[in-house]
């Protein structure tokens, strides 16, 4: 089974992560800080830091450590607050 | 010492920093950290809005033109003290009625607010709900991060020469002074900033004020662009405040952060200190804010957090000299408006113990002014 992140291809088994698929594969940032641009990746593994932000199948905001990849799931880095259109 | 403050949450910060700028030598303790206590479970509310007139509103009025000198000196945004406004949103005619009333003797106190129609409630919040009937636009409202507040008075006491010990309990009274964790202090004043903790000190020091917890839950969404602009409360807030309901009631109060994360209030329930969490509590906090913001529907929360509110059975602070205790002042019992009104009660404790005229009666907040059977 396998999801693309940032249009690559990444190899998983059954019940893992998305945050331990990428770590597997070698990753350890995946997005940048939204005003330092610092990197950031798995911190806590638990769902409590929030650092691990990734896009889903289009869904912002979503804890690489807490989703369960699926087969075919198109996974982006997470840039910013994901609520651009909201801006008032 | 001169003046010996116990707590080191927003308002002992703020009697620590006025009395040492009026030349004081001032002393802080604080059993925990800074900003520890009643201060870490605020929302930093600096209103006038939700105020009826009164003492209360007069201090708030006095408060909010100190915070801002507060800013221009120090740096707004070194304690993310922001001059935003506040919104007031009415979502039915006997809702709007009650606010335009209110308004209106609020206008005759000094209070800048401009009652505005549902279509300027949209230009003002873009984001707001279309269901509204009317509302009010209060320029006066400010915002501030509690925490950094207190930090920063702090700080400017101790360059002003006064000394914070923290992790230092007082366990007693002596005298001229208290006992505490660390050993003996003496002081001429000892001023009972210890928040919703206020009666039992004010209890080890002989006086009692009857002052009990009102619990709050603050949800915490996760990081926004600007999505609103003023602080944003649906009416029926202001009668959730002055009500003396031991219930579980719930007013929404949204407001943004210079973080990015949006703040959701408040739930108010006299359940003492109790500190589990309380998911029915959550979830019609969560339910009320996206009924006023809608697109909250699809934002995810990051977490909650709760705190208790010192509230008086007047709900009016008790500031100033005990007369039953010489030597014994407070300046405690805020409820849910502490942060806003720190300042104001910092200045007032300042100029009492300077022996300069207070800017207010301090008459309606004294501490002996509740009848015997209340404090028990």
């Amino acid at each position: 089974m396998s999801f693309s992140f940032a249009g690559k291809e990444i190899v998983f088994g059954a019940g893992q992560s998305v945050g331990a698929a990428l770590i597997a594969a070698g990753y350890r940032s995946w997005r940048t800080t939204r005003h330092d641009g610092a990197p950031r990746g798995v911190f806590c593994g638990i769902g409590v830091c929030f650092d691990c932000l990734v896009v889903v199948n289009g869904r912002p905001n979503q804890r690489a450590c807490l989703t369960e990849a699926r087969d075919g799931d198109e996974i982006e880095p997470q840039e910013g607050t994901g609520h651009a259109h909201l801006a008032c | 010492m001169d003046v010996l403050v116990i707590g080191a949450g927003m308002v002992g910060a703020a009697c620590a920093y006025y009395c040492a700028a009026a030349g004081l030598r001032v002393g802080v303790v604080e059993r925990g950290a800074v900003a520890s206590g009643t201060t870490s479970g605020g929302e930093g509310n600096i209103l006038v809005s939700d105020k009826e007139p009164g003492a209360e509103l007069d201090l708030a009025l006095l408060s909010v033109r100190l915070w801002a000198s507060l800013g221009e000196r120090f740096g707004a945004d070194r304690f993310e003290l922001q001059a935003k406004g506040g919104v007031v949103v009415a979502r039915t005619a006997a809702a709007a009625t009650g606010l335009a009333d209110l308004a209106a003797r609020q206008r005759a106190c000094g209070v800048d607010a401009v009652d505005v129609s549902s279509a300027e409630l949209a230009s003002l919040e873009p984001n707001l709900t279309r269901d509204v009937v009317g509302g009010a636009h209060y320029p006066q409202d400010m915002q501030v991060q509690p925490m950094l507040a207190a930090a920063e008075l702090l700080r400017q006491a101790r360059s002003l020469g006064a000394t914070v010990h923290t992790g230092t309990s007082v366990i007693g009274f002596t005298r001229g002074g208290v006992r505490t964790s660390a050993g003996e202090m003496s002081a001429r004043w000892v001023v009972n900033a210890a928040g919703t903790w206020g009666g039992e000190i004010a209890a080890l020091a002989g006086a009692p004020v009857p002052i009990l917890p009102r619990r709050g839950f603050v949800l915490v969404t996760e990081p926004l662009p600007t999505v609103m602009r003023h602080k944003v409360y649906s009416a029926d807030y202001v009668a959730n405040v002055a009500s003396d309901d031991a219930g579980l009631e719930t007013s929404v109060v949204v407001e943004g952060t210079s973080a990015g994360t949006v703040l959701i209030g408040a739930s108010r329930e006299r359940v003492g200190f109790d500190r589990h969490v309380s998911l029915p509590v959550l979830r019609r906090l969560a339910a009320e804010a996206v009924a006023l913001f809608p697109f909250l529907a699809e934002v995810n929360l990051l977490r909650g957090y709760l705190g208790f509110r010192p509230y008086c059975p007047d709900h009016l602070p008790v500031i100033g000299q005990d007369p039953r205790v010489p030597g014994l002042v407070h300046a405690c019992g805020h409820e849910g408006a502490g942060i806003g009104l720190s300042a104001a009660t910092g200045h007032l404790i300042a100029q009492t113990l300077t022996g300069a005229t207070p800017d207010l009666d301090l008459a309606p907040f004294r501490p002996d002014r509740f009848a015997r059977e209340v404090v028990g």
